[in-house]
């Protein structure tokens, strides 16, 4: 190999690669927060809501979770305005993370709805408790703890599908990149480094997920 | 101008989807061996292949498959080699997937019960001999499940091989796109044919694992 790398050129870039990042992880977080929001509701709807509702959400997650991401962006960015919704790219990221998420999180925690016995529904109506008391402080509750750690991979796993979005010219982190290496040519080392950034966040991500849900789900 | 009818871009979206398809089955083929013989470093409790099989599967799970390509794209052409998109793909697509099904199958040859390990070994059986003759048999029976359902991840993620411009379903979209301007015809038939390589590969993946509960 003759070639020699050049980590020294991507140094005046410095700016364009923290904004990036900085894109990256908001994305992340807003579309962790209401891809789950989604994933509760579609999992609540399935198991306690109308069987009309109920084949609704399977349609939801059955389609999202078989056909690629990109598509979906795509599909959201490139096909929703010749429908009449016209959206910016950091919109339609936004909304594509967060229909993504939202039927891989339904699957989720309708897992975790269904683990809960029985038992614990009725003790709750027996207690005069309303269906959303049952559903808030005893199905949802104890769903949550039992797949919070799949949770936290699909989260992780979100994250890193995220850096697709640089294909709408949504500017996370790999249009960064793109761009960067569209300057200088040093398409090698600016996507080295920005991997090793990525790997970082998601292993920090994790830590992250780890100590929050010993937090939340504290030893009883 | 030339004028296409719902017929023509349907009709090129499929011959895209033979590459798809192609792509898809030698991504997960080769994958699955290289993902084979790091199940045997993984397991082989010889703390240097043990780390490196860990470091290798973390590097690749912990990284977007979209910069994997791009490394692969732009990292051999440093070599002095040249990179055709199909190359980069398919090497970036396979060592993706090894890393994910190693993982999976680690998952398979753990949950067999200590004693299985003990008792071959005390039949003298080598690490190799224990593997294929008690371990793995045992094992593949847990792993046929998650592993076609991994294989749907794959299909989907030959998708962002269109992104450093190997022509399958995704790019045949966007290339049909900018011809037609039918963006949400071309899109809704190319998530269509997604849906259906993808939705016959979940539903066996969900029906073998029911089976495999009652079985239990």
């Amino acid at each position: 190999m003759n070639y020699k790398l050049q980590f020294g050129e991507l140094l005046p870039h410095w700016d364009v690669l923290l904004w990036g990042l900085l894109f990256t992880v908001v994305l992340t977080v807003v579309s962790t927060v209401a891809g789950i929001a989604v994933g509760t509701a579609g999992a609540s709807a399935r198991t306690f809501g109308p069987k009309w509702l109920g084949s609704l959400v399977a349609a939801y997650v059955e389609v999202i979770r078989n056909t690629p991401f990109i598509v979906q962006l795509f599909f959201i960015f490139f096909g929703l305005p010749a429908a009449g919704l016209k959206l910016s790219e950091s919109t339609a990221a936004f909304l594509a993370m967060t229909v993504n998420l939202g039927a891989y999180s339904t699957e989720i925690i309708r897992a975790g709805i269904e683990a809960v016995p029985k038992g614990h529904i009725e003790a709750g109506i027996s207690l005069a408790m309303t269906k959303w008391e049952v559903l808030r402080h005893i199905v949802l509750k104890q769903a949550f703890e039992k797949i919070y750690p799949a949770l936290s991979s699909q989260i992780i796993i979100v994250m890193l599908g995220s850096a697709v979005v640089s294909q709408i010219s949504a500017q996370d982190l790999t249009y960064a990149a793109n761009l960067i290496a569209s300057r200088n040519f040093r398409n090698f080392e600016v996507y080295l480094l920005v991997a090793l950034a990525y790997l970082l966040l998601a292993m920090l991500t994790r830590s992250l997920l780890r100590g929050l849900g010993r937090i939340l789900f504290k030893a009883k | 101008m030339l004028q296409f009818s719902l017929w023509d871009i349907l009709s090129n979206l499929l011959i895209a989807t033979q590459w798809t398809i192609v792509l898809s089955l030698i991504a997960f083929v080769c994958g699955g061996v290289v993902g084979l013989v790091l199940l045997f470093m993984r397991t082989s409790r010889i703390p240097v292949l043990e780390w490196s099989t860990k470091i290798y599967i973390e590097l690749f799970q912990g990284t977007p498959l979209l910069m994997q390509l791009f490394l692969f794209f732009f990292g051999i052409a440093l070599f002095g080699v040249e990179v055709s998109p199909w190359m980069a793909a398919t090497l970036a697509l396979t060592f993706w997937t090894s890393a994910f099904l190693a993982e999976i199958w680690r998952g398979c040859v753990e949950s067999i019960p200590k004693g299985q390990w003990e008792a071959s070994s005390s039949l003298a059986m080598s690490y190799i001999e224990q593997m294929r003759y008690v371990i793995l048999p045992q094992a593949s029976r847990i792993a046929v499940a998650p592993t076609v359902g991994f294989s749907v991840q794959v299909v989907k993620g030959t998708a962002l091989a269109s992104i450093i411009g190997f022509v399958e379903l995704t790019k045949a979209g966007t290339m049909l796109n900018n011809a037609t301007f039918r963006p949400f015809v071309v899109y809704s038939l190319v998530a269509l044919i997604y849906f259906c390589l993808c939705f016959p590969l979940s539903w066996w993946a969900k029906k073998i694992e029911s089976r495999l509960n009652v079985a239990r």
